[in-house]
């Protein structure tokens, strides 16, 4: 199957790889008469200069670039998405505009001098504004106003591009239902909960949160609590950590493909730019030094200057784990650069190792072996763990004393509220429940994965190995019209709006190969999955007649 | 490794060197005709840096979409051993940001490191009576016993709903949006337009929430102005705004001096003046940051004020912050009037206003970190609704606080005792003062007095008012924010927080200043 899709391949690659000469050899070829003929020296050198003058023009235009904010045209009424924005299907029109503000006017009469227009906001914002919806968010407008429902509305949408896990919540509603009043009030009295905590977490739930990490990882690690910092959310998390690692202009490697919410969360306030770094289905898409070492030195013959790599680990979206080996790797080359390590662990609760992979926590290794610690942070997502991202609690682990103070500074921005904060530690301060949850929850989500599978199976789409999280990676570029980006997006839309599931497409991802899609499966009972299947498969033929 | 790279470079040069050549070729008839040798180089040279300038740039996209894989990458061959790469070594220690070391410096302003050293060993009636006392941190203890019994009647049907139905638990532990819940949005609306102005509606559909003020103020920031754009906000300022807005946002803030003989209200005069000398500076000025009524000095700003200061800003054509976080703690005999208020009395140009609000004052709940935006502008909500996913609330605290805003009968009940509760310690607090000879500035609201000690300095300077501060943190053993660290521009001022105090505590506090007062006598 491999073999199959090398073949394919080079389809795309050599007609991009044509069009540079393909352009240049256009400008240049009406120039010869001018050159050769009267114009002499003085055209010949002027033609190339301006024709070369209004391409730069060209492509500053059409670059997404965010230091031209206040271009004018950016703030009236517009549908033009930025180049990086990939959607260009229907679902197009619901594209993010900002209105021209209107402006009223009474008391300007009052005021002699009068006014340029109305108040323009940052330029930034407009470049946040601008980037548009993804297809995530656009999927997600769907499922909300039309979510299916087994009884209620059998026609709507099923979601199965957003990550959160229902499997479990039974047993979290038995807890809370048991212990929540006692967690909130009586731990602490209100006291606990009215008043200023310190911004970074309370050294109680530090503490706890310490326990369960080890707990869940299952291994002799030893956490330390002054090591944590608390945040409301992995969003903030990874924020807070691009902040204090890497200067406006700077740049972190990331293996593709990578969760869409990277793009946000590492680059939007910050300035910071992402690399990706292309792994393969070859491969199964796992991480490889050379890729990294060619995308580190192709950025520094840009000039721009990396200050560290971001791994998934499980990846997300495709769910395989990195083994200790490419750990090892992993950790010598960033000595070698001499850059750093953030390795954003948020599924690590969520594995189920089919087969002989097991999860390595990077903060094992660090923990086990000395090594220079202070290039390694770690992100975990507590709420993502015990099946409760309503209520946003995210941990930063870092080995580096200069990156937590920045990071217990910048946690005034993002703190938890106080009486989440109680009601996690006495959750995680109880042991036997936790255990319990992680067993059963395990079992449940990797029953509900080989099910899932095995369904896509039949429909002949087959998926990436995965052990971890809550995703399958499946390989539909069977049904794409063009082995493209634009026809994994018309699938996409084809999927959202005819057969009504909503699954993640791999550009999002900023996946290489066109084809790849996410399907989050944790949302789902065991009787979705047989009419997911269904909706899929009335795709997969209306695909197969057309071609 | 190496040999992969060799074998890779030659197949990157090749079409550079071929589309070179298709460029050079035409040029032959101006070299061998009558250009000359050195133009005959010199534009080759030029154009083939064009090129490769313009290839390069379409070589590597940013973003890059599927189609631009480039093939040699499958055929190179796996990580090389861990031995070979570790042999070269580090190259010292891993360095962070610069902004990040910045952050990361040890705090130098007298705000924080009194906090600091308070949390080390802070004072206890019965365990450590020689502890610190808390006069820094603005947080109302005087109602806890209210809350307490709200919270310990209605936590459990809040949270879990009244028979702990599927719908609640999904409701708290599920992906909610980030910018809050609709209902609580909905709640918060009835709560300011009861703190602040019964004639004005709120729209919930302008609010976005945040996790404390603090963001809100950090988001405004970052939609209104870019980074080397200033804010002008008037002094004396609340110290916690230099975080707020210098550690992230680049944005500057230029103080607008206001002085004791105003009562330090701020002049539409003082604001133009500092306006012009920033555009002198080639700063450009993007917003006004107002906090009414005023932290630290406790006053409040007048309608007529308010009017003159949004023609101001429409002159100019900048924005209005107004952060109302006390609207609701006010005691005096002023009234307060919202911006809203006039916003909704007059057709005037709204998008350029943005109310920060929050339930950590009015409401005495910091440590539920619940702020609120509340803009005009539909960039500014929109662009705000996005970056809360770096600040949104937890779920359990939003539900806890939809029923808390839904009791209004609860909530008239708290606001009345409360204003009752703050006027009477501030009384009792300025009046102790008045005995030492310190005289405080008029004020009718906030948690806090702005006291006036330059009697007691012992040079008119910031560096008396130091040695003052000094004093009283590490003799009397008190803890009060020195009006430098409010960028005042006046020394020998003081804020006291005195809402976190018994009224027992009260003459101790006194007592403790006295004997400092009389060694600087």
């Amino acid at each position: 199957m491999t073999r199959a899709r090398a073949d394919e391949e080079p389809k795309p690659i050599s007609s991009s790889s044509s069009s540079g000469g393909g352009t240049a050899m256009r400008v240049i070829v009406p120039l010869q008469g001018v050159v050769q003929g009267r114009g002499g020296l003085f055209l010949g050198s002027v033609i190339p200069c301006a024709l070369f003058y209004f391409l730069q023009l060209y492509l500053k235009r059409f670059r997404n670039d965010p230091g031209d904010p206040n271009d004018p045209s950016s703030s009236s009424p517009t549908q033009n998405t930025a180049s990086s924005a990939p959607s260009r299907s229907s679902s197009s029109g619901q594209l993010t505009e900002h209105h021209g503000l209107p402006r009223s006017l009474s008391r300007s009469l009052l005021s002699p001098r009068n006014v340029g227009g109305p108040a323009c906001v940052s330029g930034r914002v407009i470049s946040i504004l601008k980037t548009g919806e993804t297809p995530c968010d656009v999927g997600s407008k769907q499922v909300e106003d039309d979510p299916y429902d087994e009884v209620g509305n059998p026609g709507g949408v099923i979601q199965l591009g957003l990550a959160q896990n229902k499997l479990s919540l039974d047993l979290v509603k038995n807890w809370l239902a048991e212990n929540a009043e006692e967690a909130i009030v009586g731990g602490a009295g209100s006291n606990g909960i009215a008043f200023y905590q310190p911004f970074d977490g309370l050294m109680e739930l530090k503490v706890a949160v310490a326990g369960f990490v080890s707990q869940f990882l299952g291994k002799e690690v030893s956490f330390n609590p002054s090591q944590i910092v608390l945040t409301a959310g992995a969003a903030p998390a990874i924020e807070i950590l691009s902040f204090s690692l890497a200067d406006s202009g700077n740049a972190f490697l990331v293996p593709t493909p990578y969760h869409p919410c990277f793009d946000r969360n590492v680059k939007w306030r910050t300035g910071v730019e992402i690399i990706p770094v292309p792994c393969r289905s070859a491969d199964n898409f796992s991480l490889s030094i050379t890729a990294l070492d060619r995308a580190f030195n192709h950025a520094r013959k840009r000039g721009l200057k990396v200050r560290g790599i971001i791994i998934s680990n499980p990846s997300n979206p495709v769910g395989n784990v990195i083994n200790r080996e490419t750990l090892y790797s992993l950790l010598d080359f960033a000595r070698e650069k001499n850059i750093h390590i953030v390795s954003n662990e948020i599924l690590a609760g969520s594995t189920f190792g089919i087969g002989t992979e097991e999860f390595v926590s990077l903060a094992e290794i660090v923990d086990s072996e000395y090594l220079d610690r202070d290039r390694v942070h770690t992100v975990y997502n507590l709420s993502q763990d015990l099946s409760l991202p309503g209520f946003r609690i995210s941990v930063i682990y870092s080995y580096n004393n200069s990156v937590l103070a920045a990071a217990k500074k910048l946690a005034r921005f993002s703190s938890v509220s106080a009486p989440s904060q109680h009601l996690l530690v006495s959750m995680l301060s109880d042991t036997k429940f936790v255990q319990k949850f992680i067993n059963i929850n395990r079992e449940r989500l990797q029953r509900l994965y080989v099910k899932f599978v095995a369904g896509l199976r039949q429909l002949g789409i087959e998926c990436a190995k995965s052990n971890g999280g809550f995703y399958c990676w499946a390989d539909m570029s069977g049904l794409i019209s063009s082995y493209s980006e634009k026809g994994e997006l018309e699938l996409w839309d084809k999927l959202l709006n005819v057969a009504k599931v909503n699954v993640t497409p791999g550009s999002s991802c900023h996946c290489i190969e066109p084809g790849w899609f996410s399907f989050s499966f944790t949302l789902l009972t065991e009787k979705d999955i047989h009419v997911v299947m269904e909706r899929i498969r009335r795709i997969s033929q209306t695909c197969k007649s057309h071609s | 490794m190496t040999q992969s790279h060799r074998t890779t470079e030659p197949e990157h040069r090749k079409p550079t060197t071929a589309t070179a050549m298709r460029l050079i070729v035409p040029l032959q008839g101006v070299v061998q005709g009558r250009g000359g040798l050195i133009l005959g180089s010199l534009i080759p040279c030029a154009l083939f840096y064009f090129l490769q300038f313009y290839l390069k740039r379409h070589r590597s996209p940013n973003p890059p979409s599927p189609s631009t894989s480039s093939s040699n990458l499958a055929g190179l061959p796996r990580t090389s051993s861990r031995s070979t790469l570790s042999s070269r070594g580090s190259l010292g220690p891993v360095r962070i940001s610069a902004r990040g070391i910045s952050i990361a410096k040890p705090d130098d302003s007298p705000y924080y490191i009194g906090l600091n050293k308070f949390r080390d060993d802070p004072y206890d009636k019965i365990n450590n009576p020689n502890g610190i006392i808390q006069l820094g941190l603005a947080e109302n203890t005087s109602c806890l016993d209210l809350i307490e019994k709200w919270v310990s009647e209605n936590l459990s049907d809040s949270i879990m709903g009244r028979d702990g139905d599927d719908l609640s638990i999904s409701g708290i532990t599920t992906y909610q949006p980030f910018d809050g819940m609709m209902e609580l949005k909905v709640a918060m609306a009835g709560f300011m337009s009861q703190v602040l102005g019964q004639a004005v509606s709120f729209d919930p559909s302008q609010i976005v929430l945040t996790a404390g003020a603090t963001p809100a103020v950090e988001i405004l920031c970052f939609c209104l102005a870019d980074h080397g754009n200033a804010l002008l906000v008037p002094s004396p300022y609340y110290p916690g705004f230099d975080r707020d807005i210098r550690f992230r946002t680049g944005v500057e803030l230029i103080p607008v001096h206001c002085r004791s003989t105003d009562n330090f209200a701020f002049s539409i005069t003082a604001l133009d003046q500092a306006f012009n000398q920033a555009r002198k500076r080639g700063v450009k000025v993007r917003g006004i940051l107002i906090c009414n009524p005023a932290n630290p000095v406790g006053n409040i700003i007048p309608r007529e004020t308010l009017y003159e200061l949004l023609d101001f800003a429409r002159e100019k054509n900048i924005h209005v912050i107004s952060d109302e976080i006390y609207g609701g703690s006010i005691f005096g005999n002023e009234e307060f009037v919202s911006v809203a208020e006039i916003l909704e009395a007059e057709e005037v140009d709204k998008d350029r206003v943005h109310i920060i609000y929050g339930l950590s004052k009015d409401l005495s709940l910091p440590g539920f970190r619940t702020g609120v935006i509340y803009s005009y502008n539909e960039s500014v909500l929109a662009a705000a609704k996005k970056l809360t996913r770096f600040c949104s609330i937890s779920a359990p605290t939003q539900r806890l606080l939809i029923s808390m805003l839904s009791d209004t009968k609860f909530i008239q009940e708290y606001l009345e005792t409360n204003k009752r509760r703050i006027k009477k310690l501030y009384d009792s607090f300025v009046a102790g003062l008045k005995q030492l000879g310190i005289r405080c500035s008029e004020s009718s609201a906030g948690l806090y007095c702005w006291a006036d000690m330059s009697g007691l300095i012992p040079s008119y300077s910031e560096k008396g008012e130091l040695e003052l501060w000094d004093k009283l943190l590490n003799i009397a053993k008190i803890n009060v924010t020195p009006g430098s660290a409010c960028h005042c521009i006046e020394p020998g001022w003081f804020r006291c927080c005195f809402t976190s105090l018994t009224h027992e505590d009260i003459p101790l506090v006194i007592e403790r200043i006295q004997k400092v007062a009389e060694t600087c006598k």
